[in-house]
């Protein structure tokens, strides 16, 4: 399965993109802060990490010149990332019809495409700082979700925030047991 | 020469971003959309929609008929079980705060439902009355036309959600509305005396 979605990462992101944009799926994937914040968000995400590959190799050579260990475009997803964790920006996405559009633009090329275009680049302490501080806006993220006795979006219900809240911290100590089992067992050859 | 360019890129990168986030929080100070709303207002006030509505009378009036005078507005719906029973209650205790402004027909509360179909004149009475309505100077109110409704939730930036036990989830607050027919300034609810100051502030100015 993992092969083959390597081996037509282009067509996987297309067909995940399209799908993503289906009325329907995201009336469901948008009812709930969870769905839209775990779910939708990060499947966008991916549809423009995959979509790399098809990026021209003269493109992707001028970038690497731009971008050396990956910095610059972990910048620029760090950064892209921080404007969509915004409670108003989940909240404007849904009820603003630019916003939505703005969403489904800038998620997929600005956050998940540079971070598929540098993560290959990427060292062992480049991806650990990545990693590391993913895990601890998790943390912090879901526990201001869970704990806040006010909605902070105005299309979501405050149980939905509490339950969001826990879910980023389960999801936090995933990628957390994740990175000491690389730690552990894991071999450190990929990148420079 | 490749990390060179690697810093300045980011530094560009950093600077739009820094620039684009500061805009996206009004200057880091928005970060939901209840806070900005009340940002936007304070630089911004917005002018109220001439709509009609229907009163606890049954009485027809439109906002425009209320310019002239200062108006404290909040957004219910009468089967409501929390907030709506808070800001009733606290309606109740600015008519008697504001008892002099009201006494001289300068300042007017007004609860507007969004509720309409349910909210019935018969109704809004019971609910009015469940806080001990005291003499006049509170009116309870809904829209009759959908597009009126729309608009109203649109201007006072009421988002209304179905929750999950039949009722409605919303964001609640209180308005303040100049003689001039703006909306002035967004208020938390729960504190009345600090309403009460704010309302006189923005009359005394």
């Amino acid at each position: 399965m993992i092969a083959i979605v390597r081996q037509h990462a282009g067509y996987v992101a297309v067909i995940l993109f399209l799908v993503l944009l289906l009325p329907p799926l995201r009336r469901v994937l948008e009812s709930s802060m969870a769905l839209q914040m775990l779910v939708q968000v990060p499947l966008l995400i991916g549809a423009g990490y995959l979509w790399r590959d098809s990026v021209p190799a003269p493109v992707t050579a001028l970038i690497e010149r731009w971008n050396q260990h990956g910095v610059t475009g972990l910048v620029l997803t760090t950064l892209a990332g921080a404007v969509w964790m915004l409670p108003r920006s989940l909240d404007a996405a849904v009820s603003e019809p630019w916003v939505a559009v703005a969403k489904f633009i800038t998620v997929p090329l600005l956050i998940g495409l540079p971070l598929g275009l540098s993560w290959p680049h990427m060292g062992f302490v480049i991806r650990g700082v990545f990693l590391l501080e993913l895990i601890a806006t998790f943390f912090r993220l879901g526990w201001l979700y869970m704990v806040s006795p006010m909605r902070l979006c105005n299309n979501y219900l405050l149980d939905d925030q509490q339950r969001t809240g826990e879910y980023m911290l389960v999801i936090g100590a995933v990628i957390l047991a994740g990175v000491f089992g690389k730690l552990l067992w894991g071999r450190f050859d990929s990148g420079p | 020469m490749s990390i060179l360019r690697t810093l300045l890129a980011s530094c560009i990168l950093l600077l739009l971003g820094g620039t684009v986030l500061t805009a996206a929080t009004d200057g880091f100070r928005a970060f939901t959309t209840e806070t900005a709303r009340r940002v936007a207002v304070l630089r911004h006030p917005p002018q109220v929609p001439s709509v009609s509505l229907e009163t606890q009378t049954g009485a027809r009036i439109n906002l425009a008929d209320l310019r002239g005078k200062w108006v404290l507005v909040d957004f219910i719906y009468t089967r409501c079980i929390s907030y709506c029973q808070v800001l009733g209650g606290e309606f109740a205790q600015l008519q008697d705060q504001l008892a002099a402004p009201i006494a001289q027909d300068r300042l007017v509360l007004l609860s507007i439902s969004f509720d309409p179909r349910h909210d019935t004149p018969a109704e809004l009475a019971a609910y009015q009355e469940r806080f001990r309505r005291r003499g006049t100077g509170w009116l309870a109110a809904r829209p009759l036309r959908k597009d009126d409704l729309t608009q109203l939730l649109r201007t006072f930036g009421v988002t209304v959600i179905p929750d999950e036990l039949g009722g409605y989830v919303h964001n609640t607050a209180i308005t303040i509305v100049d003689p001039q027919g703006r909306l002035v300034q967004i208020l938390d609810m729960g504190d009345p005396k600090t309403v009460a100051q704010a309302v006189l502030r923005n009359m005394g100015r």
